[in-house]
């Protein structure tokens, strides 16, 4: 049942694939913005991730060492993020632009010796006969580890920020910094943490470009989706589930009009592959026109440095 | 509370000092289980030094402290919960966005699951007489339930001792007489209360001891029943104080007409106005009261013109300028003082120049064809600083170097000396010490003299008694008629300003 | 223990002596990096900011382009800086400059072959006109939509590249180039050349503009009600509004002027240095101006001067690359480094830092 030469099974399928990174690094950034930090270095650390994540992968020939490298290499940039934000106080803003544009540069210097080379396969996750279902079977059964991760992320993120006294205490520090304060709270603590977190996960994703979804290295291989990433915390309002929609709702575009430009639509190619920026656009502006509704939803600290003066 | 009452904390010499200052030095005093025991001063006497050290959020250079006899030197303040001390806090320690159960867990050390807690939550409070709903978001909350989220945080755990940080500020005399029943029966069940105030009345009806500070140092210590209001006024300030001088004046016409205002308030969790309608007169004072959060920040945003509405609701001088923005009313005859000095009034990181010109390029004829006359700024800010009375190095100092005082001066003084013909202020004299409030107070009064329209918004319900001439108050964003101030009742003010907030049965059955 | 104490007033010294800083502990970071590469950081260090201007076998060539490439950054950075200070933040510069170089040579080529000395002036209107239009749609969407204008501006350097892209290979293709990706090469066309107008010296139309630019924009914020305005609104957004500012007009003012500017230095790039529209005739002006503006403490005078070292460091990447196998790669993590860096020592200007826990009491 193909239509216009698409197997739907096969795109919802490969718009889950294409998702993920998204997922992971747009996750990641909203336990940050949670926490009322503005990060807006995802780009980077997730290319860091990529890299990191292929070399470690490619020196050990093992992928899922691959990933761990990769969540490392994110954090590790989120570091700086956070030494120079939470403890030198610099602006976020220029401090999240600044580590894009460094991590585009390392991530290329490092990238040098990796450009052509194929790394480690990673398996997909053994369902056995669950896979041969029908339709059913390749949407849901058919997928790297990676995918039922990204979606398990998901999940553990939505339980610990509504459940868990962790999760309070983080939407607390995001709400305002000195009332936390005042209670005891360990601001710069949490925050840090909550930095390291978002960068291990944009590093994941970066990693999950590098190592399945392309998989092989070029320089500036993110393309623009850690912007995306973090236009889908604006999409999802800070809500856990709704990143899953935003990301899937965007893999779908991307998926689509790569198969579009596969076969051999009559639209320009350009025009195909910057349709899914200019959706993400369209997808803010329906977002943030709402009467300043979604803006609401936004931690009321984000993006204000704390500094404890007595 | 008994005669023979135990020790409950003793504070020996304790000093701390920051660069610059010495916020407490050499402090001494103590309270005994079950007393309520007031802390008095000034602003900046080092009141809130002196409970952030009690309250482990600071710690001492110097001098020790004991909590029923053991050494007592909490880390945090999640060692002084343990030990059983629990603060109320005046500003600063809630979440907007959270419900009421989720912020009184935060201030838990092992809070219940959420359902348990919120039945520990509606029992607590049905047992002090401070109805509250668990479930509903802070934000939402009156600046009374907002007190109550906390006084319930606190009462949960059971304290020793209560530290309860200008209390009384947020509420109306009705929910003031309801909030003394709650301590009352708190101190009679053993509960020690150390309660800060720099109202004397208050702690002359509440308080067993009081302490009084004043720059740091403990002046007096005293039973307040004994005492008279204007000896431990005296005692505070250090100094005799004269009331502001008047005289009164024939009022002449029509200067502001505020007609069926009505605007949303851009604030998150703000309060609307809702149909708004009042006249000042050249000469006259209009003091509007209210408790903190029922639509004073909206009302002076939309009569400076930084929220704009219909352009027939404000009329200055005869002009129908409600839709137009702050400077054409500036250019009217309209000068304005947001209660947030730095940050609104004036930019922290700017300096006192740069400030001068922020809000008087217009009646100043500072800019001439969009260039600005740096000269004639500085001299101006050189004025401000000369006739106000400003105590600052020079005129090139960024705003945040200047002590609350001082800046407030300058911030009033820069709208007082552009000659206006309607006056706004908000919250005068929040935060100054008592000698230059009564310079300020003085400084409006003056230019009411000289013909101006003032209005004064204020919390300070003394001060407004003493400069209006006319009084009316602001309620969930509804403004009172106006009445005259001679022969009001502090019983007509409250109601004017809410009543108790469906709080009248509070107290029933205790 | 380190601690931080508020400075009452910002340090003067500092905010000039941070960038000076900055640069040293960049070299310091570079030459560990380099050494890492397996390079003698301090020939490196030497190669990258001494050899392109006083070595006399490269500075004949070196020298000039040290206008070529400071031009278009400090004309890009001074746009931007005005937005930086107000708070308003286009990080799409790339995109601007990209659809400026597009509008002018559009213009250009269409007029083509028409030979009158009107042809490059309209040219550059257009390409300021192309740019001011591309960052009016994260403007307006700001101003109308409340929506995140780092994001849209930023999402929209893709989009211009695909459109880039589009016209280089299909409507501006050149006719008689041989089915080749790329536009007519414009700095052949004498009606639309944007020549070195002194031999020798690298300067071009862009860079005059540049300075000129420098010039208008310190005016602008020393004596003018807008400058200080700007200023206000970025200090603290309230009492901008307090002071009367409206804040929509200055988005629109703000992104307008850089878009502009960054479209101008498109446009005489595409004229000039680069000479015609290819698929890859940007090369990240528009985001390396980020650190500039920055490195110049949004001030234009200091952009001038951050403007021309971050050109010697693309100048000396170049020929350290050609002499001493340094990756073109390595060049473009130094410049972030120096913005971290600059960050990081910022914090000088508002802060003391002071060891121990113990305060002295005056």
């Amino acid at each position: 049942m193909d239509i216009g030469g698409i197997n739907p099974a096969v795109l919802i399928a490969s718009l889950m694939v294409a998702s993920v990174p998204i997922i992971l690094a747009a996750i990641g950034e909203l336990v940050v913005e949670k926490a009322g930090v503005l990060n807006l270095g995802v780009e980077g650390m997730m290319i860091m991730g990529a890299i990191t994540g292929f070399a470690t992968a490619v020196a050990t020939g093992n992928p899922y060492l691959g990933f761990l490298g990769g969540a490392i290499g994110g954090a590790g940039l989120s570091l700086v993020f956070g030494v120079l934000t939470q403890f030198l106080l610099a602006n976020q803003v220029a401090t999240g632009l600044a580590l894009t544009l460094f991590g585009l540069g390392l991530s290329s210097l490092i990238g040098q010796g990796y450009v052509g080379i194929k790394p480690p396969l990673t398996e997909n996750v053994p369902f056995g006969p669950l896979a041969d279902i029908p339709f059913l079977g390749t949407v849901i059964f058919d997928h790297d580890w990676m995918v039922y991760v990204s979606i398990g992320v998901c999940a553990a993120v939505w339980a610990v920020l509504k459940y868990t006294r962790l999760g309070l205490i983080l939407r607390a520090v995001g709400e305002s910094h000195d009332a936390a304060h005042a209670l005891g709270y360990k601001v710069v603590r949490i925050r840090m943490l909550a930095i390291l977190f978002g960068g291990a996960m944009a590093g994941l994703g970066g990693a999950y470009i590098s190592l399945i979804r392309v998989p092989q290295w070029t320089d500036g291989i993110t393309a623009g989706a850690g912007w995306i990433a973090l236009a889908i915390v604006v999409f999802a309002s800070w809500k856990p589930w709704r990143v899953l929609l935003g990301a899937y709702l965007f893999g779908g575009i991307t998926v689509l009009q790569l198969n579009l430009q596969a076969a051999g639509a009559r639209i320009p190619v350009e025009y195909l592959s910057m349709s899914p920026y200019l959706i993400t656009i369209l997808v803010l502006v329906i977002m943030s026109s709402g009467k300043g509704k979604a803006a609401l939803n936004a931690p009321a600290a984000l993006g204000q440095n704390f500094h404890a003066s007595r | 509370m008994t005669g023979t009452a135990r020790e409950l904390l003793a504070v020996d010499n304790v000093t701390k000092a920051y660069p610059g200052v010495v916020a407490n030095s050499d402090v001494s005093f103590s309270i005994s289980e079950g007393e309520i025991h007031a802390l008095l001063g000034e602003n900046g006497a080092g009141k809130s030094t002196l409970v952030k050290m009690i309250y482990g959020l600071v710690k001492p250079d110097s001098g020790t402290m004991r909590f029923r006899g053991q050494a007592y030197q909490p880390a945090e303040p999640k060692a002084a919960r343990a030990t059983g001390v629990a603060m109320v806090f005046q500003h600063f320690s809630l979440f907007e966005a959270l419900n009421v159960a989720e912020n009184v867990a935060l201030g838990m050390e092992s809070p219940p699951p959420m359902r348990e807690l919120s039945g520990r939550i509606r029992s607590v409070s049905e047992e002090y007489g401070l109805p509250l709903d668990p479930d509903r978001m802070v934000g939402d909350l009156s600046a009374g339930e907002r007190q109550r989220v906390e006084i319930i945080r606190c009462l949960l755990q059971n304290p020793k001792l209560l530290i309860m940080d200008e209390p009384t500020s947020v509420l109306t005399p009705q929910e003031v007489d309801i909030l003394f029943k709650t301590l009352r029966q708190l101190s009679a069940e053993g509960t020690a209360i150390l309660y800060i105030s720099h109202k004397l009345e208050e702690i002359r009806t509440l308080c067993d001891e009081a302490t009084i500070l004043r720059r740091g140092k403990v002046v007096a210590t005293c039973t307040p029943r004994d005492r008279s209001a204007r000896e431990m006024a005296e005692l505070m300030v250090g100094a005799t104080l004269t009331p502001p001088a008047r005289a009164a004046l024939p009022k002449g016409d029509i200067a502001l007409q505020v007609t069926g205002l009505s605007v949303a308030s851009p604030i998150p969790f703000g309060t609307s106005l809702k149909d708004i309608n009042f006249s000042v007169a050249r000469g006259e004072v209009l003091g509007i009261a209210g408790v903190a959060g029922n639509g004073q920040d909206e009302l002076l945003l939309a009569l400076s013109g930084e929220l704009r509405t219909a352009a027939s609701t404000i009329q200055i001088d005869g002009q129908p300028l409600g839709a137009a923005g702050p400077n054409q009313r500036r250019a009217a005859g309209l000068v304005a003082a947001p209660e947030e000095r730095l940050g609104h009034a004036a930019a922290p990181d700017m300096s006192l120049v740069e400030n001068a010109l922020l809000s008087a390029a217009i009646r100043r004829k500072l800019v001439r064809g969009g260039f600005i006359d740096w000269d004639a700024t500085r001299s101006f800010a050189a004025d401000i600083v000369a006739d106000f009375d400003v105590r600052t190095p020079g005129t090139h100092v960024a705003a945040r170097a200047l002590s609350g005082g001082n800046l407030q001066k300058f911030v009033v003084g820069r709208e007082l000396l552009q000659s206006p013909a309607v006056i706004v202020i908000n919250q005068p004299t929040w935060g100054v010490d008592a000698a230059a409030a009564a310079a300020i107070r003085q400084a409006i009064l003056d230019r009411a003299a000289l013909g101006a329209a003032v209005v004064v918004i204020s919390q300070d319900l003394d001060e407004l008694l003493e400069i209006a001439d006319n009084f009316a108050a602001l309620n969930e964003g509804r403004l009172t008629r106006p009445r005259p101030v001679e022969g009001l009742t502090i019983d007509e003010i409250g109601l004017m300003m809410g009543g108790a907030h469906g709080m009248e049965v509070a107290h029933h059955g205790h | 223990m380190l601690r931080l104490e508020k400075r009452p007033s910002p340090s003067a010294f500092w905010q000039w002596a941070t960038p000076v800083l900055a640069v040293v502990l960049t070299m310091i970071a570079g030459g560990i990096m380099f050494a890492l590469l397996g390079k003698n950081p301090v020939e490196a260090i030497r190669t990258i900011f001494w050899d392109p201007l006083f070595n006399e076998q490269f500075a004949a060539y070196s020298r000039p382009q040290l206008l070529v490439k400071a031009g278009p950054l400090i004309l890009i950075a001074v746009g931007l800086s005005l937005g930086f200070r107000a708070g308003i933040w286009n990080i799409g510069a790339e995109g601007q400059y990209i659809m400026g170089a597009l509008f002018g040579a559009g213009v250009g080529l269409a007029l083509y072959p028409v030979e009158t000395r009107w042809v490059f002036p309209l040219m550059v209107v257009a390409g300021i006109f192309g740019g001011w239009l591309w960052a009016m749609i994260p403007a307006i969407l700001k101003t109308r939509f409340n929506t995140n204008e780092i994001l849209v501006s930023l999402l929209l350097v893709y989009v211009a590249q695909n459109v880039l892209a589009s016209m280089s290979l299909g409507l501006l293709r050149n006719p008689e180039g041989g089915g080749f990706p790329g536009s007519r090469n414009l700095g052949q066309i004498p009606a639309m050349a944007n020549p070195e107008l002194i031999p020798g010296t690298g300067m071009h139309w862009g860079v005059i503009a540049a300075f000129m630019v420098v010039i208008a924009a310190y005016i602008l914020l020393q004596r003018h009600i807008l400058g200080f305005q700007i200023k206000l609104a970025g200090q603290a957004p309230r009492a901008a509004r307090f002071a009367g500012v409206n804040p929509q007009r200055l988005v629109l003012l703000c992104m307008g002027i850089s878009g502009a500017l960054a479209g101008a230095a498109g446009l005489f790039e595409v004229t000039g240095p680069s000479g015609q529209i290819s698929i890859d005739f940007n090369v990240g002006y528009g985001f390396t101006a980020i650190i500039v503006a920055f490195l110049g403490r949004l001030n234009p005078i200091g952009i001038l001067l951050a403007g021309l070292l971050m050109a010697l460091t693309y100048i000396g990447g170049e020929l350290a690359s050609f002499m001493l196998g340094l990756p073109a790669a390595a060049i473009q993590a130094f410049q972030g480094m120096l913005l971290f860096f600059l960050l990081a020592v910022d914090l000088l200007t508002n802060f003391r830092i002071r060891f121990g826990t113990r305060k002295e009491a005056l």
